[in-house]
């Protein structure tokens, strides 16, 4: 789940939260159209040093950076070898081409570029702080208030799906390969969808009664320092100047 | 009585889900200010069902209803009515909805018009008079389901109202949690009317009891002659209680 891991008295952790989701938006768009190797690497370079200055566990950063990984490996399958192009290796009747490993590793270290700089600047931001911050910056209040209550009820209906499925298990439910299993499924995740539901519909009874009428309120106020009006500056001359090196190559 | 402190006056409510039959059938219920009233019956039996009529959270079929001396109908006097009265859910994940307990505590005296800075403050002076300053910060989701209880108290009244409506209150607490929320009862200086299932709770702290029968409230205050069983040792030997 998404919860603040990073330990609270470093100095991204002190930043503006407005201040790091500019920067987490302007980095993570200049990174997802570079192609250069140098602009790349100099990126995952960046996100490790931030990395580092946010004090997070290394453990927790790894757990974090599994699911892209994950999704990279099987990426590393298939994409090597159906790119037309320069052979490199062949396994069987498959040929890996260098453009297809080049094309590869380029994905590969674009993703964990922008991962290691999300992590370290959204884990080190308290949620409800990182919502308001994010109307504050314009972000619909739809979206926000999305944000809060997912935030907020993922815990209780994880808590709802682990006491189905352990009722499922104490009647002797074992998942196999068959229609039965299928079914239970089925249920259980039409369960989940009513019951979350019904939950939305009381909680949101609770806030009428407590006089809701649409608007959220912060109890958090914001403020500007030199350190992140520094760190801003900081941060855009260099996203800006990845763009710049990424730009005089394609021109 | 005072026509002034009659709060709640319900006439012949009825109500009905659609396509099932009727839940209250003309249910009429007077409650005075002051008044401490405790409402027992079945699952089912549609208490729940009367705290939504009254907060206006759901509509009634037929029958009158006044609060305040004043008839409500539209949603518009709703809002009076859901500033002077709390009701307590029950299930506290339904009540507590921010990340922390300050944030939710502050929620009702934001929507009331109050200042963060007031708000902020009543939330904080209503979570000490509960015992529970130093909770501020907490995760709502990672209280204990006593705190939970005892922190959606607070939220309801951080709003300062006249009456409460507590549904259940007791369910699933602890004995230590239970205590403590009756010593809070009764020491608030409030109007209030309980549902439980728990009559000792009821006999504590409220001042009549009512049951709901036939989709109506009754007050029952016949005596009924019962019998207990119990079992102790030489309980075979003819014997008397006190």
């Amino acid at each position: 789940m998404i919860e603040e891991i990073s330990s609270n008295n470093s100095i991204i952790y002190r930043l503006d939260p407005r201040v790091k989701i500019v920067i987490i938006i302007l980095f993570s768009v200049v990174v997802a159209v570079s192609n250069r190797f140098v602009v790349l690497i100099t990126a995952l370079a960046v996100g490790i040093i931030i990395l580092f200055s946010a004090r997070i566990h290394i453990k927790e950063v790894f757990k974090r950076l599994i699911p892209v990984n994950t999704f990279l490996i099987f990426l590393w399958f298939f994409l090597p070898f159906t790119f037309a192009g320069e052979h490199l290796f062949s396994i069987g009747f498959l040929t890996g081409t260098i453009e297809g490993v080049l094309f590869t590793s380029r994905i590969t270290i674009k993703s964990n570029a922008i991962m290691l700089m999300l992590i370290s600047l959204a884990a080190s931001t308290p949620i409800f702080t990182m919502g308001h911050a994010m109307h504050q910056l314009g972000m619909p209040k739809k979206l926000v208030h999305l944000f809060f209550f997912t935030y907020r009820y993922l815990h209780v209906i994880h808590k709802e799906y682990t006491r189905l499925i352990n009722s499922m298990k104490i009647r002797g439910f074992k998942p196999k390969t068959d229609l039965h299993t299928y079914k239970s499924y089925a249920h259980l995740v039409g369960m989940l969808l009513v019951r979350g539901f019904d939950r939305s519909q009381r909680v949101h009874n609770a806030m009428i009664c407590r006089g809701f009428s649409g608007k959220l309120y912060s109890l958090s106020s914001f403020s500007i320092s030199r350190a992140d009006v520094i760190a801003f500056i900081l941060m855009a001359g260099f996203i800006l100047m990845l763009g710049i090196l990424e730009w005089i190559q394609t021109t | 009585m005072d026509t002034n402190n009659l709060i709640i006056n319900l006439q012949d409510i009825s109500f009905s889900y659609p396509d099932s039959p009727p839940v209250l059938d003309k249910l009429s219920l007077k409650f005075f200010r002051y008044d401490r009233i405790g409402l027992m019956g079945p699952n089912g039996s549609g208490k729940t069902t009367l705290f939504h009529i009254i907060m206006g959270l759901l509509k009634h079929t037929s029958g009158s209803m006044e609060i305040f001396g004043k008839p409500v109908t539209k949603e518009k006097g709703f809002d009076e009515v859901r500033r002077k009265i709390g009701l307590l859910f029950q299930d506290a994940d339904d009540q507590l909805f921010s990340p922390t307990v300050l944030e939710d505590v502050a929620f009702g005296p934001l929507n009331l018009g109050m200042s963060r800075d007031e708000a902020v403050d009543i939330a904080k002076r209503t979570l000490e008079s509960l015992d529970l300053a130093g909770f501020e910060d907490r995760i709502t989701y990672k209280l204990s389901g006593g705190e939970k209880r005892l922190v959606s108290l607070a939220t309801i009244l951080a709003m300062k109202p006249e009456v409460l409506l507590l549904d259940e209150p007791t369910a699933g607490l602890d004995d230590k949690t239970k205590a403590k929320l009756i010593d809070i009862l009764s020491d608030l200086d409030l109007s209030f009317i309980l549902v439980s299932h728990e009559i000792d709770f009821l006999f504590e702290i409220t001042d009549s009891i009512y049951t709901m029968e036939n989709k109506r409230i009754v007050s029952d205050k016949e005596a009924h002659l019962h019998q207990h069983i119990h079992s102790h040792p030489y309980g075979l030997y003819t014997h008397k209680h006190k």
